[in-house]
Parts: C-alpha cells; structure tokens; sequence
C-alpha cells in the first residue's frame, strides 16, 4: 500500500524536518487541513472552482498519429487546457481557498520557472489576497515574461539571492518568510514537497488528474485503468496527480520521467533517483543529490520546472519499493520529443512534459496497451528555449 | 563531567555564548577565533557547521556559510581542526548545524567523533524532537553530548514543557519570531514574551539568541534568562576585522565588562 502515516512518512521518506520556529504553523495546517478539505463546504467551492474557473474536467486525448508511430494507445491527459497552461493550479486553488478558511491574510510561495508562481498569483487575484512570490535572482533573468505575469496579477516578485539563486534558494527564502511571519501568511508550495502535510496536501489537491483519467477512460475503453501512465518529475506534482488513484492498482504500471540533463552522470543533470542518496532537504528526509560532505548539489535540466535537487518522498518511496518506474531523459532527446508531439497532434508542450513522450522510446510495452500520458503543461512559456534550440 | 553542565553549575546569570561560522572568514581561522573568544571571557563557544541551504538563517550567517563552503570547509576538515582544541581551549564547545551533513556523515559516527575531539553538545535545529526521541537520543547519550532545542514566541506553553523535558543543556529561546541577523532594539512584546517563559520555571537554563547584538541587547535579555547567544552580528565583526584577535576581544569585553 502506498500511503502517508500519521507522521507524514512514505515508508522511509517525508516527515517534518523543521525548525521549531515552523513547528507552529506546520502544527495548525496538520490538524485543519484534513478536515477542512473534507467538509462539503470547501469541496463545493473547490469543485466549482475547477469546473467554471480552471476548466476542469480537462480532456483525455486518443493521440491517433502516435499511437500509430509508437504501436500503442496513447492517450493524452490535458492539463496544459488548465487556465494558467499547467496542471499547478489545481493545488494552487485548493490552497487558497484552504488559507482562506485558516484566516490568513497573505499569501507566499516559491516559484523555479515562474509557473507556480502564476498559478499562485492568479488566485491572489482571484481572491483578492496579498502575494509575495520568492523567484531566484537567476531565474529571475531566465524566465521574464512570467515574472510579468506575476506583476500583471498583483503579485510582488522578491529575488532570493542567496545559494545558487534558482528553485531551491526561493524555496529557502519562502520558509525564511514564513519564519517571520508566522501567524498571518499561508506558504502555498508548489510541488509535493516540503514538511509533513505539504507533500500528502498537494498530492491530494492534483489527485483530480487520475479521478478523471479512471472517468474517462471508463467512458472511452471501458475500463478504469490503462496499463501504463506517465509524468514528468521535477518535485512530482503532476506524476503524483496523475499516480494517485492508482498507487494501489498494481496492474498499472506508473512511469515517471526524470530529467538526465547533459547526461546522468555528466555533473550537469536532474536525474534524481540516479544520483541522490537518502537526505533532509526543505523539511522532508527523501532522495537528494549532494556532496559526501552532505552539500545539495544544483542540478540542471534545460527545463526549470524539472531543475530541482531533491524529489518529493512519496516518489523516493515508489523508487524505493520499485512501484514506480524512473527513467531519465536528456535534455537533446526531449526536445526532439516536444517536437515530434507539436508535428503529430498539434500541441506544443512543456519542455517538462516533453520529457515525458521521450520516455515512449525507452519503454518496452505491448501493442494492445494503453497508455496515458499527462500533458502537464503547454509550451508558449518555452518558446524562447525551442528558438534557442532551433532545430525544427 | 560535561563542560555545559559543569559552566550552569558555577554561573547562571549573565552568560554569554558567541557563535561562528566555521571556515569564516579564512579556512584555517576555526581555532584562533575560538581561543580569542575564551581570551576575551566569553563563556560557551558555538560552531556552525556551514551548509547550503541554512533555511533558518538571515543574509548574514547565510553569506558566512557561502564562504566557509568556497573555503573548502566541510565536517571533515572541522573535525580535523578541532583534533586538539582541548590543548589549548577550556570552554564548552557546542556544534550547531543543520541535520543533512550530520546525518551524510552518520549520526553515529559524528556523535562519535564530537566526544572525541572535546565538544560538549549540539543544536541541530532542523532536528524535530520526535526523531531525536526515536533515532537520536540514543547516540547523543552515548557520548555525553547536551542537546539543545530551540523555542520561539510562538511555542505553546505545553510544547516548551514537552521540549524542557527532553532537553539536557539548556534551552535556546529564539527572541522574535524571525530567521538570524542582528536587530537594533528589544520591543516590550519580547521582552513579555521572555517573562512569560521566565515565569515558566523550567528545569533548563534559558538561553536568548536571534538578534542579540550589542551590550545593550545583551544586558536586557539576560536580566530575563540565564544569558545570551550572538551570532549574526559576531559574524559582522569577523568581517570586518584587520586584526580579528585584538578586534574579537574588544568586541567581547565591551559586552561583558561593566
């Protein structure tokens, strides 16, 4: 069975590794948060916030042209129709409506390539909250138009400078935020990481992806479980979405897709599992790439969202037990990969999410599978990085 | 017998615990900064082991680590540093640090080797105290090191008692709710919050740290507890120093001396 403990842990992986000057606000989310986002009062609001506000259900896709070339059913989840272009404002939006019930008047979050960050600044908008959003000082430079966004919705966008200035310093700087400002402000993180009930927290919030996915696919193939699905990982929000309702259907077999970078071993690579050994990063003991001395090591992907150290714990668990399948791809390979999908279907994906169609050429699967693949979000944010690239 | 236990025996007011950085500014400097502070009367040593991602820490100790780090400092190298620091340093020595180089290290082994070389106690202050329980403890009474946690305004007064009882060397009181860095002035909402706890009567010595910066900061958060820590604004000294031993011993004493 995969499924959090009381004390936050996958197996070996999660808990609340935290300062004690967090311990109170970690404490007042772990004892509301069930609670609140069981009641039928926050379901209704977050309900009718993803059917008329997100545009939610998103479709589930028969990719014709590449169940044709890859000699499978491939069917393809969209949440790059979500509002926003990603599937992160599922969590976004179960978040603000869950500070709003704890009586918080502010909103902080960390942000890599500055989706989250959108996502989260839009339902500052949309409620009408304040938001500071952490961004680092180099992502900053790298990822503009977003950080517009963010200041076009209201949000303020604070350069975290410290470290290595990217993803893992804001998330620093966020907590850092959060330690001074513990009583008023909600810390929306944007990824299944972070302290105990964080990861659990926003695997719930995206889990709406497989509810639908088993719906629709009963609709279409009338059956509830395909035989493969697969994601992308960065944090894992959108694998662990698209894994949850079917963590315990061993008939699945759950894929999820990590960026090699360079090259696993090249010294420039997000390959997490490959390379990470068991350690305590933003408040969960998971899998960390890092020093012998215990230093985390910046990774690289070409893709932002996928440019993180560590790797939420319910994923180092699905590692760990072997119940998920890791594989890596290259940056090369999943730009070839974000291509061939604009050619075939006419969808321009994320460079993250192209990480995941790559994987198609090193699966082994049979020709009467069926395969879903989440589309977890739309290009246009990567459009300089396809013109960069060039080869098209 | 224990050197924290052994300071609290003889001295309960007006303590004074300095931290630094190890490998700031200057790799080799961990044992000339150490034996400066014990010169000048301070009274307990704190060494931050550096780490990449000090989530609790302010621009100042942030940027300490940053160098100590480019420095070449790592567990290791400390542990080699301090090999013979009981030649020639008499204070209670404690480690702070953030739990993932401990626990790449072994916890262990790292327990191991903090009784070897003469340290005293430790504050990990990512470590929660249900894993210290479970995992820790252990190890920690094994080689007869003091674990200090830490609390902040916002701690309920069951969780202080609850920390009181699993603490062994004294509690460290994070003055505001906030990360490092040195502060101008203590406000009446501290000073009530250092009241409160006062009132308490706890078994463990009471320590003030985050913002403690000058003889004045100093004198007032001590006249609610037994002492206080400064870090932040030690570092600041460091930094600036030309001559850091004659630079460290002025900074000491003007706090200290009346």
């Amino acid at each position: 069975m995969i499924k959090v403990d009381e004390n936050g842990f996958y197996g070996k992986f999660g808990g609340a590794f935290i300062p004690e000057m967090l311990y109170p606000n970690i404490e007042e989310l772990r004892e509301n948060y069930l609670p609140i986002i069981n009641s039928s009062e926050f379901q209704k609001e977050f309900r009718y916030l993803l059917k008329d506000y997100v545009g939610r259900p998103t479709p589930l896709f028969l990719a014709e042209r590449m169940s044709e070339k890859y000699k499978a059913k491939i069917y393809l989840k969209r949440e790059d129709l979500c509002h926003t272009g990603a599937h992160k404002v599922n969590n976004t939006v179960g978040q603000i409506i869950l500070a709003k019930k704890l009586g918080k008047k502010r909103i902080i979050a960390e942000t890599g390539a500055g989706q989250h960050g959108v996502a989260t600044a839009t339902v500052c908008a949309l409620m009408g909250m304040d938001c500071t959003v952490y961004m680092g000082a180099v992502d900053i430079e790298r990822q503009k138009p977003n950080v517009e966004r963010m200041r076009i919705l209201g949000a303020k966008v604070v350069p975290a400078t410290s470290g290595s200035q990217t993803l893992k310093d804001a998330t620093n700087e966020a907590m850092r935020q959060w330690i001074n400002n513990p009583v008023d402000t909600h810390y929306i993180i944007g990824s299944v990481v972070g302290p105990h009930p964080y990861p659990e927290m926003v695997a719930t919030f995206q889990s709406v992806i497989s509810e639908e996915i088993k719906a629709q696919l009963l609709e279409k193939e009338g059956r509830e479980n395909p035989d493969l699905v697969i994601a992308c990982v960065g944090g894992g929000s959108n694998a662990a979405g698209s894994f949850y309702h079917y963590y315990n259907e061993p008939s699945v077999r759950l894929i999820a897709v990590e960026a090699a970078g360079l090259g696993v071993f090249s010294g420039k690579s997000a390959a997490t599992t490959s390379l990470g050994k068991l350690g305590i990063l933003h408040g969960s003991r998971t899998l960390l790439m890092q020093t012998e001395d215990g230093q985390v090591v910046e990774p690289h992907s070409i893709s932002a969202g996928l440019d993180y150290p560590g790797i939420g714990p319910v994923h180092a668990h699905l590692f760990d037990t072997g119940r998920g399948e890791f594989i890596a791809v290259e940056d090369e390979d999943a730009m070839v990969a974000g291509i061939e999908l604009s050619r075939l279907e006419g969808i321009i994906p994320a460079i993250e999410t192209a990480h995941a169609f790559s994987a198609l050429n090193q699966l082994s699967y049979n020709a009467s599978d069926i395969i879903v693949i989440n589309v977890s979000g739309r290009g246009d944010k990567d459009l300089e990085t396809y013109i960069k690239w060039g080869n098209y | 017998m224990n050197r924290v236990d052994e300071l609290f025996k003889k001295k309960s007011t007006n303590i004074l615990s300095i931290y630094f950085t190890a490998g700031f500014p200057a790799l080799e400097d961990t044992l000339p900064i150490m034996k400066a502070i014990e010169a000048a009367g301070a009274d307990i040593i704190e060494i931050g082991i550096p780490y990449s991602d000090p989530i609790a820490d302010g621009p100042t100790i942030q940027d300490s680590n940053l160098v100590a780090l480019n420095n070449g400092m790592s567990l290791r190298k400390l542990f080699s540093q301090l090999a013979d620091m009981r030649k020639e340093v008499a204070l209670p020595v404690i480690l702070m640090g953030y739990l993932n180089p401990v626990v790449q290290y072994g916890i262990e082994d790292f327990c191991q080797k903090c009784k070897e070389v003469g340290v005293d106690g430790l504050i990990l202050p990512d470590l929660p105290m249900n894993q210290y329980l479970s995992e820790y403890k252990p190890f920690f009474d094994k080689y007869d090191l003091r674990n200090t946690f830490l609390i902040s305004p916002q701690t309920s007064e069951h969780r202080i008692r609850e920390i009181d009882e699993h603490t062994d060397g004294f509690i460290y009181m994070v003055s505001s709710a906030s990360i490092t860095g040195a502060k101008s002035a203590i406000s009446d909402e501290q000073l009530a919050y250092f009241e409160r706890v006062r009132n308490m009567h706890l078994k463990n010595p009471r320590l003030i740290g985050f913002g403690i910066s000058d003889r004045a900061s100093f004198k007032s958060a001590a006249s609610y507890s037994h002492g206080a820590i400064i870090g932040s604004a030690f570092i600041n000294v460091l930094k600036a120093a030309k001559d850091q031993e004659k630079e460290i011993i002025a900074y000491i004493k003007g706090i200290i001396n009346d």
